[in-house]
């Protein structure tokens, strides 16, 4: 079930790097949210029209809390940064199918850039052994939130703290064993890691960005090519939107 | 109050729809709202076999509005029959308006014949419009003879009233419908999207991948509003009216320029319930000034 809702914002602090770290209340929304998945923001500036898809960082079920972190990246999450404790947000969700919680040994946990924050609440969610990897240029973020979950490497590409270089770097580096990789991060980065996880033989799954208008399934905006025909499309395309963000690295063409 | 409205025979409870690639088939907003109190769901555009579409990214914001170049990705009228019709014969109360694509005449007729005995299609709306794909469509749309023959060929076969989908990236929009009501088609609608383009400054490319794209929302709304007003004094086929409807003082306008029922598309991404506050404000409206009937709405001109 999908929820359009006037949520709360309880928090919204900067992480520095222009990343904001927020707290909305959405009780309907986190009590049927998975890791994963993915809220459609939507501006409050009636010329800006699309919802923002930004991925859901941490689920409180309890308090009916949604934590979100993003990146300045343009006017619509600059209006986001400047919202206050107090302020109300328009808000759709859970949108997306999540990843998918099973374990079959020891988990791979692979982020890259502003791909960290979704990792943060599957890490949490997730059964079983698992260790974390994850990319930053420089300064790292929601590291301490990470470590408090499991075993944490890290690559800087200044070399600033752990590996210097990127993040497959670090994971060759420190010799990191998996059954299974999640991995969400830039292009560049997701095919680095399914080309390991061909390598290894052992199964991987990659949340996938596209830009959105609907984000529902509805307008065909948001595709990503796949290796064989989608039931949906009958034709190479999946929707990110809606089978995805998540799909088995294999499936999809990268 | 009277809110229903009759197009070529066809009686809609209200004359509001969504418009054909904003709404899918209905599926994926049936459970945010009740797809029974719409006046009619208008399909995305649908071919004889499956298109691929255009390469992502397909869609691109822009101030008060979006371009879009999906490329009129269409599962094929086989799953579309057997999946998406099935579907809407839930929603009895909703007419359904199957929105027909092809890159050749014999396409579009293909299409058409295949939907001819089937009893949950309520009326066909043919693009000759989309500017996002360069054999179909806008081939057909941009020439009144080439119009002309399209029409004609459709009717032929056609068990359902035929809606004809004009396209503004024309000189005079007027000539268009004069041709497809002179072919006989039952009622026209407009707008489509208008050609557009936009740069990634950061990036240093086109914003989509197709370079070119419609531009949709509340930016054509005035262009749209113009182009209804001449077209609905220029034939007498019913026209539906749309561009950049995204609440109900949106839509009245276009029903007081002529139109005889509107189409919601871009709102629909900004708010997926928009089409329910605009059948409660066309009501609200009749009500503050004493109509009792939907088409007392328009414009009476001396
Ligand atoms: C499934 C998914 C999850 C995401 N999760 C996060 C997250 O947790 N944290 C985070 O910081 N960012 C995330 N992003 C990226 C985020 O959506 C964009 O940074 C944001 O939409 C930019 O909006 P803007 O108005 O600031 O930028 P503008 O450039 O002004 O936006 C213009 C338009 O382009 C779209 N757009 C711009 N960049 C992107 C992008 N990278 N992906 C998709 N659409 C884009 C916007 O939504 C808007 O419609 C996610 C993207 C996707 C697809
Ligand atoms: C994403 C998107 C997809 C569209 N797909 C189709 C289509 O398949 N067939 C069609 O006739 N029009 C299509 N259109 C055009 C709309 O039906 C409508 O004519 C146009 O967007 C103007 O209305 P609006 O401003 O309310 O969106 C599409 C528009 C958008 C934004
Ligand atoms: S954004 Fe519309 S189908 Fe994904």
């Amino acid at each position: 079930m999908k929820y359009r809702c006037n949520a709360a914002v309880v928090q919204n602090l900067p992480l520095g790097d222009d990343i904001y770290d927020m707290w909305i209340e959405a009780a309907d929304i986190a009590a049927c949210a998975c890791p994963g998945q993915f809220l459609a923001l939507y501006p409050e500036d009636p010329t800006r029209l699309l919802p923002r898809p930004i991925s859901i960082c941490e689920i409180d079920r309890a308090c009916g809390r949604l934590r979100l972190v993003y990146r300045v990246a343009g006017a619509g999450t600059r209006e986001f940064s400047e919202m206050k404790p107090g302020d109300f947000l328009d808000v759709m969700g859970p949108l997306g199918n999540g990843f998918p919680l099973e374990n079959p040994g020891r988990a791979l946990i692979v982020g890259g850039g502003i791909g960290v924050p979704p990792l943060l609440e599957l890490a949490k969610s997730l059964p079983g052994e698992k260790v974390l990897a994850m990319g930053y240029r420089s300064r790292t973020y929601l590291e301490e939130d990470l470590r408090a979950v499991a075993e944490l490497v890290i690559a800087t590409e200044d070399g600033s703290k752990g590996t210097r270089g990127n993040v497959l770097d670090a994971i060759r580096e420190n010799h990191v064993q998996a059954d299974v990789i999640f991995a969400c991060g830039p292009l560049p980065m997701l095919r680095a890691v399914k080309a390991f996880a061909l390598e290894k033989d052992i199964p991987c799954y990659v949340s996938m960005e596209e830009r959105m208008a609907c984000g529902v399934g509805a307008c065909l905006a948001c595709v990503c090519q796949t290796e064989n025909v989608d039931e949906h499309s009958q034709v190479h395309n999946r929707r990110i939107c809606k089978e995805g963000p998540v799909f088995d690295a294999r499936e999809v063409v990268l | 109050m009277n809110l229903s409205v009759t197009l070529a025979g066809v009686t809609l409870q209200n004359p509001v729809m969504t418009a054909s690639g904003t709404f899918g088939s209905g599926m994926e907003y049936a459970e945010m709202m009740d797809l029974n109190r719409l006046g009619a769901v208008v399909t995305k555009g649908v071919a004889n076999v499956p298109w691929p579409g255009n390469p992502t990214p397909r869609v691109a914001e822009v101030t008060s509005g979006m371009l879009n170049a999906i490329g009129l990705q269409n599962p094929g009228i086989d799953t579309f029959t057997k999946r998406d019709l099935a579907f809407l014969t839930d929603y009895p109360k909703t007419k359904v308006i199957v929105n027909v694509c092809g890159r050749t005449a014999e396409d579009y007729v293909e299409v058409v014949e295949r939907l001819a005995d089937c009893p949950r299609v309520d009326m066909l709306e043919i693009n000759i419009s989309c500017p996002n794909v360069r054999e179909g469509g806008i081939a057909f749309g941009q020439n009144p003879k080439a119009a002309e023959t399209i029409t004609k060929a459709v009717k032929r076969v056609a068990a359902q009233p035929v809606i004809m989908k004009l396209s503004p990236n024309v000189t005079d929009i007027t000539e268009m419908a004069k041709a497809v009501e002179a072919a006989g088609a039952d009622a026209v609608s407009l707008i489509n999207t208008i050609t557009g383009m936009k740069f990634d400054i950061n990036r240093r490319t086109f914003a989509l991948a197709n370079r070119t794209g419609g531009l949709s929302g509340p930016a054509i709304k005035p262009v749209a509003v113009r182009m209804v007003y001449q077209t609905a004094h220029a034939v007498k086929i019913p026209v539906i009216g749309m561009g950049g409807i995204a609440c109900a003082e949106d839509a009245i306008e276009f029903l007081m320029a002529g139109a005889s029922a509107v189409s919601v598309g871009t709102a629909n991404f900004h708010d997926p319930t928009v089409t329910l506050k605009i059948i409660e404000g066309i009501e609200a409206y009749m009500q503050r000034f004493g109509m009792k009937d939907v088409s007392e709405i328009r414009l009476k001109e001396d």
